[in-house]
């Protein structure tokens, strides 16, 4: 049979990036399919049910969040472009985050959706690095960061031009990299500038009911816009005639045809469906040109029957904890590296008078080695989660206020879950658990093939609103502007 | 369609993709860029609207012609007079 589907643009993955790409490019008359392999959208930030609860899962914040009337950031990029109403996110802000250094957290600089609180603080507690700290800001706020053809500079290099003490360095290097970065113990300055935009220049929000809020929207305009989409079917290879790909082969074995076709899965991903090969393969370098990610995450879940607050642990929405001299972001060499780390409250963003999640919710966040989980069996599996669960909870209570009694967080439990580097993988498909993809970019999304672009994690947009832009980005780039 | 019908059809396009702009005094003879905040992506979003609502084609060296209400009018009211003309 020769008569199999064709569209102007097949899209690889129904995450945030792919959802977006394919808004723009059914709104604009393309015949456009998204190929899914899970049963859920979402990719990195999605949610899940257990026992009858939606858990989210990637997002903490959406960062990027300014306020009605800021324009020309990339929150009001995002939603002109996808024709989104700012109402239909309803995003609340953040009440106060902040960065605890030190074994206990004593060292704290506390930022809001106000930069002036970050100023304020870096003034009061580095008065002779104050000086550097604005000129470093001023660089940020003048930097073309959406360019597709910076040239790559270490961010740590630039940084250290203006700021002379390895304190506040790590401290403002410490929710950069937490909230995005795929490489270790740097980063490029253009991804720097991306994400202190987004976590300091602008900030925190949250809808009431979380992602699944803004993976609706993103899916009915989608719909309205005539988009197709193919769940629990995703794509086995990608058949090529010269530079150019000639069709999709799917799940179900079924081939697909398309003029275009943008990835979102990652860039050592798809050059893996780009490859004759269609078994995974023992070295993944035999076929993958990009690096796989070396960053990957462990997340504790802990579901209270009252707010945080109510433990005497204040109204925090995200603390970024670490306890050693330096701050070590880079790959652990043991399952989990509990000494840094990331706390979120969702119960502590300003939802309005009266408006409170039904539960309360404490997550912590930490590295983990993808390889140590990756070959368990069940059994040893399951052990080494409960055990770490309880490490990573025990780290993060030294950046909160005491409890009463020890006992008080187990009694107001009622229930847990976590995920680990092999839970990322599972449902996500990205190699390595690597949530942040690989520490290579590919900032025009070009591969192998002249007519496959890479959107999403690897074209190296971060965080949630960068995940969309990339989208955005990349259909415009290759496609729409093109008159293709 | 008349000069002014035309500045119409580029606002009305510029209110679908900005509807957080004020346009209730822009100035036809000042660039639109000078007066809104509109970057090369909504600038793109106007060509392609144009596109799919009215079947005209702006090449890309030719949207610097989209710059101020004026001159998209001078530039698209032959276009669309040519189109209802081919189309009768």
């Amino acid at each position: 049979m020769n008569s199999c589907t064709h569209y102007d643009v097949a899209i690889i993955g129904a995450g945030m990036s792919g959802l977006a790409a394919g808004i723009r490019l059914a709104h604009f008359g393309k015949k456009v399919c998204l190929f899914e392999r899970h049963n859920a959208v979402g990719g990195l930030n999605s949610y899940y049910s257990l026992d009858g609860r939606k858990y989210d899962v990637g997002l903490h914040a959406m960062t990027n969040y300014v306020r009605p009337g800021v324009k020309g950031t990339p929150l009001t990029k995002l939603l002109r472009q996808l024709r989104i109403d700012r109402e239909e996110f309803a995003l609340c802000e953040q009440k106060q985050s902040r960065i605890a250094f030190g074994p206990q957290g004593e060292m704290s600089l506390g930022f809001t959706n106000d930069f002036a609180v970050l100023e304020g603080g870096v003034a009061a507690m580095f008065p002779a690095q104050i000086d550097g700290f604005r000129r470093l800001v001023q660089l940020v706020r003048t930097h073309d960061d959406v360019s597709l053809e910076a040239r790559p500079e270490s961010a740590r290099a630039v940084v250290r031009r203006h700021i002379h003490n390895q304190l506040l360095e790590d401290m403002l290097f410490c929710p950069v990299m937490y909230y995005g970065s795929a490489q270790e113990h740097d980063m490029e300055f253009g991804q720097f500038v991306i994400m202190f935009k987004a976590l300091y220049l602008e900030g925190f929000a949250r809808p009431f009911e979380g992602v699944r809020v803004i993976l609706r929207v993103l899916q009915e305009k989608y719909r309205q816009a005539g988009g197709e989409r193919r769940m629990k079917c995703g794509v086995q290879c990608i058949t090529a005639r010269g530079d150019r790909a000639t069709a999709l082969v799917l799940d179900d074995g079924s081939l697909i045809t398309a003029d275009h076709v943008l990835s979102s899965i990652g860039a050592p991903e798809t050059e893996r469906l780009m490859s004759d090969q269609l078994e995974p393969v023992g070295a993944l370098s035999d076929v993958c040109v990009s690096p796989v990610g070396r960053l990957s995450f462990v997340e504790t879940i802990t579901v209270l029957d009252r707010p945080p607050a109510a433990l005497g642990w204040g109204d925090d929405t995200i603390i970024f904890f670490n306890d050693s001299a330096q701050l070590h972001y880079e790959q652990p060499a043991t399952q989990v590296d509990p000494r840094s780390g990331v706390i979120c409250f969702p119960n502590n963003f300003d939802y309005g008078p009266g408006r409170d999640l039904p539960e309360g919710w404490f997550r912590c966040t930490c590295l983990a080695n993808y390889a140590q989980w990756a070959n368990l069996d069940e059994e040893d599996y399951r052990g080494d989660k409960r055990r770490w669960f309880e490490e990573v909870q025990r780290s993060a209570l030294r950046f909160l206020p005491a409890l009463a009694s020890p006992d008080m967080l187990s009694r107001a439990t009622v229930a847990t879950d976590m995920f680990t580097p092999r839970t990322i993988t599972k449902f996500t498909g990205h190699f390595g658990g690597a949530i942040y993809g690989s520490p290579q970019k590919h900032r025009q999304g070009r591969t192998a093939l002249a007519n496959v672009y890479l959107c999403g994690t690897d074209q190296g947009f971060l965080g949630i609103v960068g995940a969309m832009l990339s989208g955005i980005s990349m259909a415009n780039y290759h496609i729409l502007q093109k008159g293709k | 369609m008349t000069k002014d019908e035309c500045k119409q059809v580029v606002l009305d396009i510029i209110a679908d993709i900005a509807p957080d702009e004020d346009l209730s005094n822009v100035k036809p003879d000042v660039r639109l860029r000078d007066q809104l905040q509109l970057d090369s992506m909504d600038f793109l979003d106007i060509v392609m609207e144009l596109r799919k609502r009215y079947n005209i084609e702006v090449p890309e060296a030719e949207y610097i012609q989209l710059a101020s209400l004026d001159s998209s009018a001078e530039y698209l009211t032959p276009k669309f007079n040519a189109l209802a003309a081919g189309k009768g």
